[in-house]
């Protein structure tokens, strides 16, 4: 601890570190001209917001996937032949295993740290889905995907599909009978594909299952194919974020125009760096205290062997659970069995959700008309249908996760196996529609609150007694910033009908396309309520301005009471 | 184009002026300096833990053996996640409060622009490419695009044979290893069964016998993949149930012995192996999607997403009093595939 006070700043170019580093700095430079590109983005603005970090967690957690998963690749055997273990885990001894499950078992047992890697591993991939799943619910409740943003919103898609097929094909590679019953299942989907589905089984699986191919197949997708076109797609995902610039809330000097925050030299290159390390520090104590997949316990694949209760990875639970509430549909027509049950559900439920995803963007701009970029977020509740949507689809997705548990559900609840999936093959379309409404009402009480905020100030928590004996609370107008916030959205466009008629009164081209239009348009905005106008508010200023007693009377800093009678601060 | 897009924001009916951007806020590390010192301390303390951390990782390495245990963990996965996780953890946390409590903490504004290129930069970048479609000849030579394009197309061919040692063409699956004659064994341990073996409301997983037997030279007629394919087909369960629950189909009267049946275990959903038997309702649930078979009604689908009743193994008892199969399964045994009605039929026929 020097005695030493605050030291006058040396340019980097005179510190000895800067001197020494000016010539490969300057050679370089004189080869690949960074200079130019270093000056515009160094000093790049990043906006600030917890929710902008949930993208970060995803990024990083897929660069600890890449660390770990390169140390797996120095043991892992991605083979199916036969050996006979022995090795430190006793009670495995003597049995026949493949070469994939035996070397999983090397890498718990004997490589040491090998468990660590291997639970990390797997731990961070369940983190990764999770962390794009919260990321795209965050872009997609605030809007953020919308022009110029269609393209990264439709890569971040292909991300997160992606990235669960990569997780899938991983967590089968140990060959372990929880990881063959998931091969099962999917061969049982792949010959549900109609007219082509024996075809794709016999190719995939290089015959009939179980094969000798699959398992290295899975591992060559698993570490070579798909982890490239993430790495790819990862890096235009970025590319476009620093391009477009990163959107933010609004607040006072923060418009469409701009971008507010901190540079990327210093701070946000040392906030997000510096995050990485905790989404690594995080991930190896999950490693080291939390168990993922003990495939020791669950001895290695046998196809006439299942463990009650299979689930697979939590990002799989909702195909598994559409799986298991599917009515029996199998029907034979031209000579041939069609098992819509298992194709519906397993390859047409993920196929729903991701093309919906891919086409909302689309599809709002067409309902709502909207040809200008936007870089401001809006807040869910300022655009209810749009929000009450996505609670819906997240209500169906739940709805298909629950079934994917049912069997859980039904043991740790002591409750009915076949009420569970009659509830949830009722509920799977009833409980989006009751979400739908409710959450749209819910945005609606909420955009009405904040109008009432705005016009009415708000509760001071002080009551008075008037002369009559009467109660009434005293309410204070917000603070300028704050009644800023919460009318910088957008205002309701007018919804005027489309002409029926061109000028010449010949009836318009594509009246039935635009009648659709505009009555999408309806349904999108009828609800919303509009923020105050300027007039509304001069009028409830001078209103609230008029009040006797105004609080301000209890000093410049008085902010109300909380209900504990505790001063309240904004 | 049309009137209902939206193209700028109409009117400027704005209740409340954009205040603009707030004033800077002080933290305590900027106005006080020992305030900022102890901050640097605390910082500087997480680094030297985080060091100290990672060289325990070395010593955890070294001094811990496999086997050993901690509160019943092991001990060296333990010590491995905990100093490399804690150290990580603290250098993160260190270097974020770096940036949140030390670093300047000014904000800035940088201008946006629109995401489109200028008009000019378009008009330019259109000419370009009508040179360099003009120059190209494109438009001149149509034929030579056609025949470039077919030959592309062609590619396709190649690359589509070449996937076609993927894998064999698919077959039926008509027929498993099950033949008329073979002994119902026990999986495990190969034993055969004698009816006397089972009380009602037993069930055996078993499998056919073959399995566990040797050639002329000491050798498993199956193993590895084989046995694998063959038990993904052929592995059955056996259960006992009073003569008179049993509703056996037209023809099927004969194919238990003394209320024994044997059905197969591969569910005709997607192929799991079941064995979650219920012996009051006669009832078998598959753990992975929940359809419920019942073994008493010719293993009729009673729940759940399968379509097919469990395919039935007709047994009987060989001169030695031990279950034998008295022929393979006469319906198709795991998941549907395209062809199944088709192979079924035939199968049919054969009967």
């Amino acid at each position: 601890m020097s005695a030493q006070t605050e030291t006058e700043y040396t340019p980097i170019e005179n510190t000895p570190a800067g001197r020494k580093l000016g010539g490969p700095v300057g050679w370089l430079d004189d080869r690949l001209g960074l200079a130019g590109a270093a000056k515009k983005n160094l000093r790049k603005v990043f906006p600030e917001h917890w929710s902008f970090m949930l993208g970060e967690i995803a990024l990083w957690s897929f660069v600890v996937l890449l660390i770990t998963g390169v140390f797996l690749t120095f043991w892992f055997q991605p083979s199916m032949s036969e050996v006979e273990y022995h090795g430190p885990y006793g009670p495995l001894n003597g049995l026949e295993m493949s070469q994939a499950y035996q070397s999983t078992l090397k890498i718990s047992f004997e490589v040491r740290g090998g468990l660590l890697m291997r639970q990390m591993h797997h731990w961070a991939a369940a983190l990764f889905v999770a962390a794009m799943m919260a990321h795209m619910l965050r872009v997609f409740f605030t809007g953020a995907y919308r022009k110029p943003r269609e393209v990264n919103w439709l890569i971040g898609v292909g991300l997160l599909s992606m990235g669960m097929v990569e997780g899938f094909a991983g967590y089968s590679l140990p060959d372990d009978l929880l990881s063959g019953t998931g091969l099962r299942f999917v061969d049982g989907m792949i010959r549900s594909i109609p007219l082509v589905g024996s075809h794709l089984e016999f190719f995939i699986f290089g015959g009939e299952f179980p094969g000798n191919e699959i398992i290295p197949r899975l591992y060559m997708a698993h570490i070579l194919l798909i982890p490239a076109l993430l790495l790819g797609l990862i890096g235009a995902h970025m590319l476009l974020l620093v391009y477009h610039k990163h959107t933010q809330w609004p607040g006072p000097g923060r418009t469409n125009d701009n971008v507010v925050g901190y540079p990327m030299l210093p701070v946000y290159a040392a906030k997000a760096g510096g995050f990485f390390f905790v989404v690594f520090g995080v991930t190896a104590l999950m490693g080291a205290f939390l168990q993922i997949n003990p495939v020791w316990t669950i001895g290695p694949y046998n196809p006439s062997e299942v463990l009650a209760g299979s689930q697979p990875d939590w990002y799989m639970g909702f195909s598994e659970g559409l799986v298991r509430i599917m009515p029996a549909w199998e029907w034979t027509f031209f000579g041939l069995t069609w098992s819509f049950g298992i194709f519906v559900a397993g390859v047409g439920g993920l196929g729903l959700i991701f093309t919906s995803l891919a086409l909302w963007p689309f599809i709002e701009r067409w309902i709502t008309g909207d040809q200008r970029e936007h870089h401001l977020l809006e807040r869910p509740r300022n655009a209810p249908t749009r929000t009450a949507l996505g609670v819906a689809a997240m209500t169906f997705y739940a709805c298909g996760w629950l079934g994917g548990g049912n069997d859980i559900i039904a043991t740790k609840f002591h409750s009915d196996i076949f009420t569970i999936t009659w509830v949830l093959r009722i509920g799977i379309i009833v409980f989006p529609i009751i979400a739908f409404i409710v959450t749209r009402r819910i945005c609606i009480g909420l955009q009405r609150a904040d109008a009432e905020r705005v016009l009415h100030g708000y509760e001071t928590g002080v009551i008075e007694r008037s002369p009559e004996g009467g109660y009434a609370e005293r309410h204070a107008p917000l603070p300028v910033t704050e009644q800023y916030v919460l009318t910088a959205h957008e205002r309701k466009p007018e919804l005027t009908g489309p002409a029926e008629t061109d000028e010449n009164g010949v009836r318009a081209p594509k009246a039935e396309r635009s009648k659709l239009r505009a009555r999408l348009r309806r349904f999108y905005y009828e609800h919303t309520l509009d923020k105050p106008t300027a007039h509304e508010v001069e009028h409830a200023a001078e209103h609230l301005g008029e009040f006797d007693g105004h609080p301000s009377e209890q000093g410049e800093d008085f902010q109300g009471v909380s209900e504990s009678g505790i001063p309240r601060v904004h | 184009m049309s009137d209902l897009d939206i193209r700028q924001t109409q009117g400027s009916n704005e209740p409340i002026p954009d205040p603009g951007l707030q004033e800077h806020q002080y933290r305590p590390q900027d106005v006080d300096e020992s305030q900022a010192r102890r901050t640097e301390r605390q910082i500087s303390a997480m680094f030297l833990i985080a060091a100290v951390l990672f060289i325990a990782f070395a010593v955890v390495y070294f001094a811990v053996e496999p086997e050993e245990t901690i509160f019943g963990w092991s001990a060296q996965n333990t010590g491995f996640g905990f100093t490399l996780g804690g150290a990580m953890l603290l250098i993160g946390v260190g270097i974020i409060q770096w940036a949140k409590k030390l670093m300047g903490d000014h904000e800035i504004v940088e201008m946006r622009h629109s995401a489109a290129s200028s008009a000019e930069d378009r008009t330019e970048a259109l000419a370009v490419i009508n040179t360099g479609v003009e120059e190209s000849g494109i438009g001149r030579r149509p034929m030579i695009v056609r025949s470039l394009g077919l030959a592309l197309g062609a590619l396709g061919v190649p690359a589509v044979v070449m996937l076609r040692d993927l894998g064999p063409l698919p077959y039926g699956h008509t027929e498993t290893v099950w033949k008329k004659g073979m002994r119902v064994v026990v999986d495990v341990t190969g034993r055969p069964i004698k009816p006397s073996d089972m009380r009602v409301g037993d069930l055996i997983n078993a499998e056919p016998s073959v399995f566990f037997e040797t050639d002329e030279d000491g050798n498993r007629v199956f193993h590895g993949t084989e046995l694998m394919q063959a038990k993904a087909k052929a592995a059955v369960i056996v259960v006992r149930m009073r003569p008179e629950a049993i509703t056996p189909k037209k023809g099927r009267e004969n194919w238990g012995v003394d209320g024994i049946l044997a059905y197969s275990k591969i569910c005709t959903h997607v192929g799991c192996p079941i064995s979650l038997w219920e012996q009051q309702t006669h009832h078998l649930l598959c753990p992975c999607h929940q359809s419920t078979f019942d073994l008493a009604d010719n293993g009729k689908v009673v729940f759940g997403p399968a379509a097919r009743p469990l395919p039935q193994l007709p047994l009987a008892v060989d001169s030695e009093g031990y279950l034998i199969a008295t022929s393979d399964f006469p319906e198709i045994v795991a998941p549907s595939y395209p062809r199944l009605a088709h192979d079924q039929k035939k199968l049919d026929e054969q009967a």
